[in-house]
């Protein structure tokens, strides 16, 4: 069962035929898949103070219905490290088209993952995990699974995966948390479940891994 | 809904046999079946007369006797009135080879024949199919017996939307000793489809393996497909046509670029532990080791062999299938050294693959395989024979076959494939070890037995 929020996120966005980042990660935060840090500013204002809380530096990131690949549009900055740079930042985000607001998140590193979900015609909602985060289409590292999924399924997936290694350690480097992976992957895959009909395809990307948890730094969904 | 009489039929109609054309499809049907099966036949025609010297009913009622299938292959549009006729008649199943329905754009006339058929919960086959072959019970598949091989009764089920392919797939396994339990291509499938069969052929304890070759699922039909194959005890085997991406899918969103429809087929295919066969050679092997052994295996092969480099290529072909050839324990390693002859103990390498050289006999490969059955480490013998070597007798086939009855664990072998090594050959294949007659082939049925459980068991 689709709980009442995100039924009315869904409902509201159903003309625009997608869900931008902020109400994304709203889903995906009842859904249970971890964010980091992270806050929606509609006004300049809101925008300094909401930067203070989280910490500098932070990342912004533009929310308007027009623009669904925002980095395409100039509509992703990283690593602001004061009040100054986040003013210039905003000065050039209103200028783009149906500006709504930002988002603001902390600087999140790890490993860049890929987390998606389409729902299928024959087979219903399928999970796609991947490696390389916005450059997944590059390697095209990816796992597919029917959804639901068990932990098993989470760690198959990962297995299956040619640079399965950077997930799991190497040379001394740490494995990221599988724990919490599978965690957010199987809450992920039973959001897919609940939203199956409502939607057509949803995007993490990227999801940052790192040897204490994750988090889903970007986010949309296509109706 | 009870197949049983369609598969295992007792009494079969064929309604539109010709009284002037003997190639007509249904008189070839009636053929192959009059007093050659032990199905009882009646001809049917609405002009009536005789057909090889029996009675041609003019309508299914008139027959007196029960009818367990009928074979419609009349004109499209005489079609629905026909089932009405069988459904009237208490006819338990039919198969309908006529076309003319929905390929052929009548769309509406297959909606009234699935109408009729689910109002009299009378299951049909088809339309637009090649018909249904059980050697033992019944064929009505319209190709001449002389153009045809008649395939031995086995444990393989097969179900196709094509009827091309599935003729050419019973050549083929036959051809490697593997007989079928049934073949059924279910055309336009209207009524009975893949699911169906999939649970009804699952629950028969004469099926081993079952086979199906897929175009197409309806909106969730995969998802129920694939639920019910896993919950199956037999396992299956999926061939997919149209594997080449067509269309161009809005590319709105990553995942829609990623997980194009065959790739999300593949994948969803193995997570459910539904053998997916790339190529001919796969199906084939993989079909015939499932049709030996119902049990999944892990990674560990123990490969014997009596020539080096057929162990060298064996451990390639492993490696690359995503099997291992792991070192055998100081106990299995000495027991082989003290059990095979003296003049091959100084020679042998006895490692993974054990390399018996071509100075072995018959006692040092029952020596060595029965030392990996008992090595808990090893999940599959594997045997590359060459009975070229002239310690190796015909009987050794055989030999071997029993110590693997005796064992819970599969043996595969290689043995070239010579007419002359034909008692060999069937000293395994008759006593149910599989024999492929590439080192390729041997490695497919191992990998396949181990792809036959969900991936995320895949260790």
């Amino acid at each position: 069962m689709l709980p009442v929020e995100i039924k009315s996120i869904l409902e509201k966005r159903a003309k625009d035929g997608w869900v931008p980042e902020h109400e994304a990660k709203a889903i995906l935060k009842i859904a249970g898949v971890p964010l980091p840090s992270s806050a929606f500013a509609a006004t300049r204002q809101q925008a300094m103070e909401k930067a203070a809380q989280i910490g500098f530096p932070v990342a912004a990131k533009v929310v308007s219905v027009k623009i669904v690949h925002k980095s395409d549009v100039g509509g992703v900055a990283i690593n602001i490290k004061d009040k100054k740079a986040l003013e210039d930042v905003w000065e050039r985000f209103e200028k783009l088209e149906a500006f709504e607001g930002m988002v603001i998140d902390a600087m999140t590193p790890g490993l860049e993952l890929f987390l998606g979900a389409r729902d299928d015609e024959q087979f219903g909602p399928v999970v796609i995990l991947g490696l390389g985060g916005t450059a997944v289409e590059i390697y095209q590292d990816i796992a597919i699974r029917m959804a639901p999924l068990e932990k098993d399924d989470v760690l198959s997936m990962i297995r299956e995966l040619k640079g399965a290694q950077l997930i799991t350690g190497y040379r001394g480097k740490p494995s990221v948390n599988l724990d919490a992976l599978a965690k957010a992957v199987t809450a992920f895959s039973r959001l897919a479940m609940d939203m199956a009909g409502a939607f057509s395809s949803m995007d993490i990307n990227p999801l940052m891994a790192t040897p204490d948890g994750c988090a889903a730094v970007d986010a949309r969904i296509i109706l | 809904m009870d197949l049983t009489p369609i598969f295992k039929a007792r009494s079969l109609a064929v309604i539109g046999v010709s009284l002037t054309n003997n190639r007509h499809p249904a008189n070839v049907i009636h053929a192959k079946n009059h007093l050659r099966s032990r199905v009882k036949v009646y001809p049917v025609n609405p002009r009536g007369g005789r057909l090889n010297g029996d009675r041609v009913y003019e309508n299914i009622s008139d027959i007196a006797a029960p009818v367990d299938l009928a074979v419609i292959a009349v004109r499209a549009d005489m079609v629905p009135q026909t089932l009405a006729d069988c459904a009237k008649s208490g006819v338990k199943g039919a198969i309908i080879i006529s076309g003319g329905f929905a390929e052929a754009g009548r769309i509406d006339l297959q909606d009234e024949i699935v109408r009729i058929a689910r109002e009299a919960d009378l299951p049909f086959i088809g339309p637009n199919c090649l018909g249904m072959l059980a050697p033992g019970y019944v064929d009505t598949m319209f190709l001449p017996p002389e153009r045809m091989i008649r395939p031995q009764r086995g444990n393989v089920a097969l179900v196709s939307q094509s009827g091309g392919i599935i003729v050419d797939q019973i050549i083929k396994l036959d051809a490697e000793g593997v007989g079928i339990a049934a073949a059924v291509s279910i055309g336009n499938k209207a009524f009975i489809r893949e699911i169906e069969l999939l649970n009804y052929l699952d629950q028969r304890e004469d099926v081993g393996v079952i086979v199906f070759y897929l175009e197409g699922f309806e909106k969730g039909e995969g998802r129920r497909f694939v639920e019910a194959a896993q919950k199956a005890a037999t396992p299956v085997v999926v061939i997919k046509s149209g594997r080449s991406e067509a269309g161009s899918r809005a590319v709105s969103s990553h995942t829609a670029s990623l997980a194009g429809d065959y790739r999300t087929f593949s994948s969803i295919m193995a997570q459910h532990g539904i053998l997916e066969p790339k190529d001919e050679l796969q199906l084939v092997a993989a079909v015939e080791a499932l049709s030996r052994y119902n049990l999944c295996i892990d990674r560990n092969i123990g490969i014997i062999t009596g020539s080096g480099g057929h162990g060298a290529m064996a451990v390639d072909a492993c490696a690359q299938s995503g099997l291992e050839t792991p070192q055998l324990s100081e106990k299995t390693r000495n027991i082989i050294l003290e059990s095979v002859s003296p003049s091959v103990r100084g020679i042998a390498a006895v490692t993974n693959p054990v390399d018996l050289t071509g100075s072995a006999v018959d006692e040092d490969f029952v020596a060595a395989a029965k030392a990996l059955i008992e090595d808990d480490d090893i999940h599959c013998v594997m045997l590359l024979l060459l009975p070229y070597l002239p310690g190796i007798t015909s009987d050794l086939g055989a030999r071997m076959s029993y110590l693997a009855q005796a064992a819970q664990k599969p043996m595969i072998a290689y043995v070239p494939l010579l007419e002359k090594y034909r008692m060999l050959i069937e000293g395994f294949e008759l006593n149910g070890v599989p024999v492929s007659s590439s080192i390729e082939g041997a490695v497919m049925m191992a990998q396949a037995l181990r792809r036959s459980q969900p991936c995320s068991l895949w260790r």
